[in-house]
């Protein structure tokens, strides 16, 4: 059956008890989705790999975009900051002092939470919101790129590579090139991140979250602790982007300011979940695999273009060009995304 | 001047500015000559940075839109003031005059058919997304035309002066007297004329606009080509020292929105004054700075500013 199947009978009795029904379905899907997409490498040619890979690296960062901005109302356009900040400390701690990938990932997501908190908290204390908000978390993930360029310590514009081990390690997260283990680990981690999604979606702090984004004054007069409530999910979203640009680290080797705190980051954890639906389950995810491969399809059709598109050949920025027109016209014709208006319409 | 909000805005800057460069020749410990033409390249840069914010104080100011394409339609003007010189033949600063209005249509054109769908929209994520999404297509666009490759725009009055025995530039200079020109040209319209009125009307209150019969979206329309008409002069002035390649405004977005929100919003002195500062800050503070160390200064700056303003920065809308 699903994930749930697995359990002792008596701990499934108990997470039935415990779980509301829309979180119950959520796993399955869940389940039944991890499973589907673990045989993916097994159908696809192998040069479609990194592909996959790079598409679960947005979805991971867009599942963790999608708490703090989806389902806690913060629009923030600086999630480079906490990708950064995890790819940073993981690739530090390993090439300082040789500390595991593993352990790298659980402290940079850690330092990525405690740094989204105190953001946030200043910038709710000092009352930014909606434009404002998004303004200064922009302006923090600049700050960071900028300090990144002059810390001798992180080796400046040059970033950090990290060391090719002589054989295969999973305690340092490395393996031969092309193996699927590469594929696998993300997968695993993307379960992890929509797992903690839906728990806290379904959970008290959760439901505050969201009373608190569709009405602050109305949660707040009902006693619910305004601020701490909209921390818990910023906290949540910063781990896990955090682990997004660990694993970022290990597949690629290396981590530059550009490719930890680059606007261009910010955008890629942004933009799956708009096409797919902000402050939904789904949305990142369908959104990451709307946008993950267009690159490389688009980049496929030119090689061999047909001949009305010919003049097309050889030029480059076809594929942003159209992720940015599907931008446009999702945010202005679709503001639910594609998950959200699917699932609006089917409830009519 | 004194009584507004604005008018201290822009008084303050104006006075810390002043006494900034002041203590930097008194106690600064640097040669006075070095000094000097540290103040001139910066308010030349200044210029350079007025001239792209003030479209922005227009969009951002009255329509209260983030507009993330504001340094790719920057971009978007210097490729059509090359493209007008490289394949007519004519004169740079002539193109400029051309450029404008095409860039109002365009703007007009993006108000109308995107933006004003969006009106309702109260956290303004979605007019922010959409300049972003812009902002790509822009950029791609322009390297899917041009190519990557740097391209330049030849100045007809390349070469440089020699202001209080400093060295400047003479296309600099042309773009800092062209700044003062468009930001005296917009003070012009929003205060004299019937447009500008009802612009300020729209930004003061948009329903009591719509109840004493101004055409909102119109005026909404109308303020983003104002905006890029400014946006189109600055690509046309910037082309002939800058290195042309379809990212080449990206780097002035972030400092537009510094600016903007510096200057207040919606104030075109406060843009003029608040331009004018930032250059200085950047070129000044590399004297006392190593490396990105006065850019990281003026993000410092814009941060404090959010946070210890936001009265100032609602100032336009309430």
């Amino acid at each position: 059956m699903t994930a749930l199947g697995v359990a002792a009978p008596e701990r499934l009795a108990d997470l039935k008890r415990r779980l509301p029904t829309g979180a119950r379905l959520h796993f399955s899907v869940l389940a039944l989705v991890l499973v589907v997409m673990a045989f993916l490498p097994l159908v696809v040619p192998e040069s479609a790999l990194p592909v996959a890979i790079r598409t679960l690296i947005f979805a991971i960062m867009a599942v963790g975009w999608n708490l703090m901005s989806g389902y806690g109302g913060m629009f923030s356009f600086g999630h480079a900051a906490f990708f950064g900040v995890g790819a940073y400390t993981n690739a530090y701690l390993l090439t300082a002092f040789g500390v595991s990938p593993w352990i790298g990932m659980i402290v940079g997501a850690g330092l990525s939470a405690g740094v989204g908190v105190l953001i946030a908290y200043l910038c709710l204390k000092y009352k930014l919101a909606g434009s404002y908000f998004a303004l200064a978390t922009f302006a923090f993930a600049q700050m960071f790129l900028l300090v990144t360029l002059n810390m001798e310590f992180l080796n400046k514009s040059e970033g950090i590579n990290i060391p090719l081990l002589p054989e295969e390690s999973w305690s340092m997260l490395q393996f031969d090139q092309g193996s699927l283990y590469y594929y696998w680990i993300p997968l695993v981690l993307l379960g992890v991140a929509v797992a903690v999604s839906i728990s806290f979606v379904y959970s008290r702090p959760g439901q505050f979250a969201q009373a608190i984004r569709d009405d602050p004054t109305a949660a707040e007069s009902l006693g619910i602790k305004v601020m701490k409530y909209r921390l818990i999910p910023v906290a949540l979203s910063c781990a896990v982007t955090a682990v997004a640009g660990a694993f970022y680290t290990q597949y690629y080797l290396f981590i530059g300011p550009d490719q930890a705190f680059g606007l261009h980051v910010s955008t890629d954890a942004i933009i799956p979940a708009v096409i797919g639906g902000i402050g939904t389950i789904w949305g990142p995810l369908i959104g990451a695999a709307v946008i993950g491969p267009l690159s490389a399809v688009v980049a496929g059709f030119l090689r061999d273009p047909p001949p009305f598109l010919e003049f097309l050949y050889g030029t480059s920025g076809l594929d942003i060009a159209i992720y940015a027109i599907l931008l446009i016209l999702i945010v202005v014709f679709l503001p639910k995304g594609i998950y959200g208006t699917i699932r609006e319409r089917r409830r009519k | 001047m004194l009584t507004t909000e604005r008018g201290r805005i822009v008084l303050g800057l104006f006075a810390i500015t002043v006494l900034g460069i002041a203590a930097v020749y008194l106690f600064g410990g640097k040669d006075s000559n070095l000094v000097t033409q540290t103040v001139v390249t910066g308010l030349l840069l200044g210029g350079v940075y007025v001239l792209v914010s003030l479209g922005l104080t227009l969009i951002f100011g009255v329509l209260g839109i983030v507009n993330f394409a504001q340094g790719a339609m920057l971009a978007m003007a210097m490729y059509l003031v090359y493209f007008m010189v490289s394949s007519a033949g004519i004169n740079p600063y002539l193109a400029v005059v051309l450029s404008a209005p095409i860039m109002f249509g365009f703007g007009w054109l993006v108000q109308s058919t995107l933006m004003n769908r969006l009106i309702t929209d109260v956290g303004h994520s979605r007019p922010l997304l959409v300049t972003l999404g812009l902002s790509l297509l822009i950029s791609n666009t322009l390297l899917m035309i041009f190519g990557g490759r740097p391209l330049n725009v030849p100045s007809p009055y390349a070469g440089s002066v020699q202001i209080l025995g400093a060295i400047a530039d003479v296309p600099r200079i042309i773009a800092f007297v062209g700044a003062v020109i468009v930001a005296g040209g917009l003070i012009v319209i929003l205060r004299k004329s019937p447009v500008g009125l009802a612009i300020r009307a729209v930004a003061a209150n948009g329903t009591g606009a719509s109840l004493v019969g101004v055409n909102v979206k119109r005026i909404y329309a109308m303020t983003f080509g104002l905006g890029a008409a400014s946006v189109g002069v600055a690509g046309g002035l910037l082309a002939p020292f800058t290195s042309l390649v379809p990212s080449a405004g990206d780097q002035f977005t972030t400092l537009a929105f510094v600016i903007v929100v510096l200057g207040g919003l919606g104030s075109v002195p406060g843009a003029l004054v608040g331009g004018i500062f930032i250059g200085l800050l950047q070129t000044v503070g590399s004297l006392f700075l190593p490396g990105s160390g006065p850019l990281l200064l003026v993000f410092g700056m814009f941060v404090l500013v959010l946070f210890l303003r936001p009265q100032g920065l609602f100032g336009a809308n309430k």
